[in-house]
């Protein structure tokens, strides 16, 4: 405690105006910011899955199961920088047994549950079941096991089996967009229902959040996919990575007007809390907003895809070869994290750093040590990348590991009348 | 039924029955007896112990004291103000004794200069007011009196007094305006100094034909009072104990 | 690759190990919730005695740490530090007339030390602010260590006016901190005072966040929320609040708003009235008499 009493005592030191005493201290600090970063991952992904499977964009299959995947790791890690944030992280399962209905944090409980095991471990389950079923097959040891476990022990290949699987897969799909939806929008809400933080009580909020979650994890796969390609030696599909950024591309520009709108829509009604907000983006949050979000992580992104996207190259107004595309995106997706992490940051820490007052900043010192410090949320963040390195390898969901049975999606016709039976 | 169908229910029954267990067996019994909350919480915070034991429980033991408080000008402050928590003490009087604050450390907390505080309040400075010394020298805890009755105002009257100290007024004694009798000091609240009443009173220095008092050396501002500030009388655009505040 | 057999009872060969069981990653993923709640089970088996026992001693302040009797070793029917008291019939709310408040702090110091409130300047269940409305209109607002002991000097030349307001949490009517509680650690009583549950609380800070006047606050060593309690303990015994009994102005006066004739009756009656940021709609039920329009 002396140690964090003294580093109270710093921030105390670095207050500007009028912080109401109990203000001086941040609550909500990095692992608050990585938790909706985390979670906005996990949507953007399974949309991204999902944009192949419910919407038949043909072009993004090579990262559907690689996408599920992603999400599935992400999502394993998301609880984590909570319970590390909790001041009794021991007590956390009381959110599910005495959840009170009225908080948007007790959905915490709901959501996750739901999306993890009705959503996404059903997804992966009837997606993966005929390959597992098939590898364990010619397999030994560790593999064989952790492929039968992941069975169920069910073995039923027939076409009705498979059809019941595609089905069932799409009918989940369907389901999980909107439970993609809720996983993160119930996080905005979270802030956006806040009505003694003029920051964060917003209607866009959920919607920003929202956007701003696909952008991350469509950029996030396209990432994964290109590495993944060179990684494996494997050519990049130009038609899939084209296809991703430009749904980037799409999703960027709403992101980017919902931001804007919030923006316009706050310096034009001016409400009282303008002034501070005002100045604590001037010199609190002038890096984390202007340069690394908007600056950084939008507006050039937004130009660098907008230049490589199909309409100007339709228009003849740019040939940029497939070498010159590829680090574009690359380049963008990567900036578009930072943009996105940022703007977690920036709803989060902007937040509380202002007084509820509206007369003085307070400052949020990172502890580098420490369960809130930099290194845990490093690791958190790192940690994903890790699991989906093993699910990759037990699961793999590269094209040509497919199993591929030539299951008829329509039932079989029936045998045609031989000319012997028809008189 | 499907076999994956089967495979999963038998999933989805054991967490069920997982929850169902847990809800049992972890939530604790009075939750939900009042409210969305353990009802033995409330039990929780009224078993907190008591540190003030509130004037009232001074009375039995030392009457003497606070019939001389109820009569002083510390009437309204309670006896643990000073002496601090005392619940123990009425515990066990012999095993916990109270402190008395002899030195300069506590009277400040209320009587060391603050312009926020309201007019009327005594307030000093403790750098120059008797330094070194203890309060209780001179002043009676109790029932405290200022040692020789204040010559000038601004012992009660602080803030005003400092603000007309930096302002064209400065020299001005304050019964140049304000006529004061001696009970004022005494028993403020039963004698009221007045007040000036009509905007003639200013013009004693500020009329085109007056004449100031012969220390103010700088040039007064004069008015015409028959055209000056319509009907106003003078404090209600200016503040006398500090004019043309900037 | 191979072609399925058609039918699943004749292909491949029965694996006993795998009938009924799940996949490791889906099952470590499933059972996070399951794990949590093992978690639990083992700390309750600990008991909460334990850990409230273990919890009193850390907290600052030496005697009678915070929490008085461990909870689990009697988390059964309760009224037992209370019997006699009936919360219905009561309503409490407090009065405070900044015009009286001398700013000497008196209140905060009482409140650290009858609940056991860490003492370094960031913990405060009330406090002190001073406002300076200078000549242009610009109002300067301080709380140097929330007012426990005294104030900075201000030029005079520039004091249009000045006074003190003291602050606290309003309990309110209509409580947004009880609102977003996720687990229902805070709650509001029968008798109109919001408290916290410090053997339920999980420490996810929302409801400070949630509270629009900055009256919440996370315990340093119990890593729980904490607030004002209008001293329930005192009240539960028919004593005021230590701040109440302690202000030697009565700028703070405390009563029961379903009474007719006491203290807070008259100031009702008799003064304007103004809560802080009543477009919130927490609906306070700290009323304050004649507040500057400067006061957030």
């Amino acid at each position: 405690m002396e140690q964090h009493i003294q580093s109270l005592m710093e921030v105390l030191q670095q207050t500007k105006g009028y912080v109401y005493p109990n203000e001086i201290e941040l609550h909500w600090g990095l692992l608050v910011v990585v938790y909706p970063y985390v979670t906005g991952l996990v949507a953007g992904a399974f949309i991204l899955a999902s944009l192949e499977r419910v919407f038949n964009v043909k072009e993004v299959q090579p990262t559907y199961r690689l996408s599920l995947l992603t999400a599935l790791a992400f999502l394993i890690i998301a609880p984590l920088p909570l319970l590390a944030h909790l001041g009794h992280p021991e007590r956390s399962y009381e959110i599910f047994l005495t959840p009170n209905l009225n908080s948007a944090m007790a959905m915490f409980g709901f959501v996750y549950a739901w999306y993890l095991m009705v959503v996404l471990l059903l997804e992966i389950w009837f997606d993966y079941r005929k390959d597992t079923i098939i590898w364990a097959r010619n397999e030994k040891g560790l593999m064989r096991f952790l492929h039968r476990l992941f069975t169920l022990g069910t073995d039923d290949l027939s076409p009705k089996a498979l059809r019941f699987d595609r089905g069932a897969g799409k009918l989940i799909t369907f389901i999980g967009i909107p439970s993609a939806f809720l996983l993160h929008g119930y996080v905005g809400f979270i802030f956006g229902s806040v009505k003694a933080n003029p920051w964060w009580s917003s209607v866009l909020i959920p919607v920003v959040f929202l956007f701003s979650a696909m952008v991350s994890g469509i950029a996030l796969m396209l990432v994964l996919y290109m590495f993944s390609c060179l990684a494996r030696r494997k050519e990049i599909e130009m038609k899939c990575a084209d296809k991703l950024a430009s749904f980037l591309l799409y999703a960027l520009i709403v992101d980017f007007s919902l931001e804007m709108l919030d923006f316009i829509h706050r310096l034009y009604e001016a409400e009282e809390s303008i002034a501070i907000l005002q100045q604590m983006i001037a010199s609190r949050l002038f890096v984390s907003l202007i340069v690394l979000q908007i600056l950084m992580g939008t507006v050039i992104p937004l130009l660098m895809l907008m230049l490589f996207s199909p309409w100007f190259r339709s228009k003849a107004l740019l040939h940029p070869p497939a070498e010159l595309r590829r680090l574009v995106y690359f380049g963008a997706a990567l900036l578009i994290q930072v943009g996105i992490f940022s703007t977690r940051w920036n709803v989060v820490i902007g937040g509380q750093i202002f007084s509820k007052s509206l007369r003085g900043l307070t400052v949020y010192k990172v502890e580098m040590l420490g369960p809130e410090g930099f290194f845990v949320s490093a690791l958190l963040l790192i940690a994903p990348f890790v699991i989906l390195y093993v699910l990759v390898k037990v699961l793999p969901p590269w094209p040509e590991d497919e199993v591929k049975i030539d299951a008829p999606a329509e039932p079989e016709p029936a045998p045609p009348l031989t000319p012997s039976v028809t008189t | 039924m499907r076999q994956q169908i089967i495979r999963l229910l038998i999933v989805f029954t054991i967490l069920v029955a997982a929850l169902i267990a847990a809800r049992v067996f972890l939530i604790p019994d009075t939750f939900g007896e009042f409210g969305h909350y353990r009802g033995a919480a409330i039990d929780d915070v009224t078993a907190q112990p008591i540190k003030y034991a509130g004037r009232a429980s001074c009375e039995t033991c030392h009457p003497d004291v606070v019939e001389k408080h109820a009569g002083g000008r510390h009437h309204g402050v309670s006896c643990e103000v000073c002496h601090g928590p005392a619940a123990a003490h009425v515990e066990d009087p012999m095993a916990v004794v109270p402190d008395k604050p002899r030195g300069r450390d506590l009277c400040v907390l209320c009587h060391a200069y603050d312009p926020g505080r309201p007019t009327g309040f005594p307030q000093i400075d403790p750098a120059v007011h008797n330094p070194l010394r203890a309060c209780m020298a001179c002043h009676e805890g109790h029932a405290p009196k200022p040692p020789v009755t204040p010559e000038g105002c601004s012992g009660c009257h602080g803030q005003i007094a400092r603000a007309k100290a930096v302002s064209h007024h400065a020299l001005l004694p304050c019964t140049t305006c304000h006529e004061v009798s001696e009970q004022h000091k005494l028993a403020p609240a039963s004698s009221r100094p007045t007040k000036p009443t009509a905007r003639e009173f200013c013009g004693k220095c500020h009329a085109p034909d007056a004449t100031p008092p012969a220390f103010i050396i700088q040039e007064v501002p004069r008015k015409d009072l028959s055209t000056h500030g319509d009907h106003y009388v003078c404090w209600q655009c200016h503040y006398p104990h500090f004019p043309e505040l900037k | 690759m191979t072609d399925p057999k058609p039918n699943s009872e004749t292909s491949a060969p029965r694996d006993e190990a795998s009938c009924g069981a799940v996949d490791r990653r889906g099952f470590l993923s499933k059972s996070l919730p399951g794990t949590l709640v093992a978690l639990g089970a083992l700390r309750t088996a600990q008991g909460l005695a334990g850990q409230a026992a273990e919890e009193g001693e850390q907290a600052t302040s030496a005697v009678g740490g915070g929490n008085g009797e461990p909870a689990a070793a009697a988390d059964t029917a309760s009224g037992a530090a209370t019997s006699g008291y009936d919360p219905s019939g009561h309503n409490y709310a407090m009065a405070i007339t900044p015009d009286k408040c001398i700013g000497c702090g008196r209140c905060v110091e009482a409140c650290k030390t009858e609940n056991n409130v860490p003492r370094e300047p960031f913990y405060f269940r009330t406090w002190i602010e001073r406002y300076v409305i200078r000549s242009d209109r610009k109002a300067v607002v301080t709380s140097p260590n929330g007012g426990i002991a005294g104030f900075p000097p201000v030029k005079e030349s520039e004091i249009m006016r000045t006074f003190f307001v003291p602050k606290l949490c309003n309990q309110c009517e209509n409580p947004p901190c009880v609102q977003v509680c996720p687990v229902g650690a805070t709650y509001q009583t029968e008798d109109g005072v919001v408290l916290v549950d410090d053997d339920y609380c999980i420490g996810c800070r929302y409801c400070i966040q949630a509270c629009p006047y900055g009256a919440r606050f996370l315990h340093p060593v119990k890593h729980t929320a904490e607030k004002c309690t209008f001293c329930y303990h005192r009240l539960v015994k028919g004593l005021v609040p230590a701040c109440v009994e302690i202000c030697p102005t009565e700028a703070r006066i405390f009563g029961d708003l379903d009474s007719r004739s006491s203290p807070l009756a008259r100031f009702q009656r008799m003064n304007m009235i103004a809560t802080l940021k009543p477009h919130l709609n927490t609906e306070p039920k700290v009323f304050y008499a004649d507040l500057d329009g400067e006061v957030r």
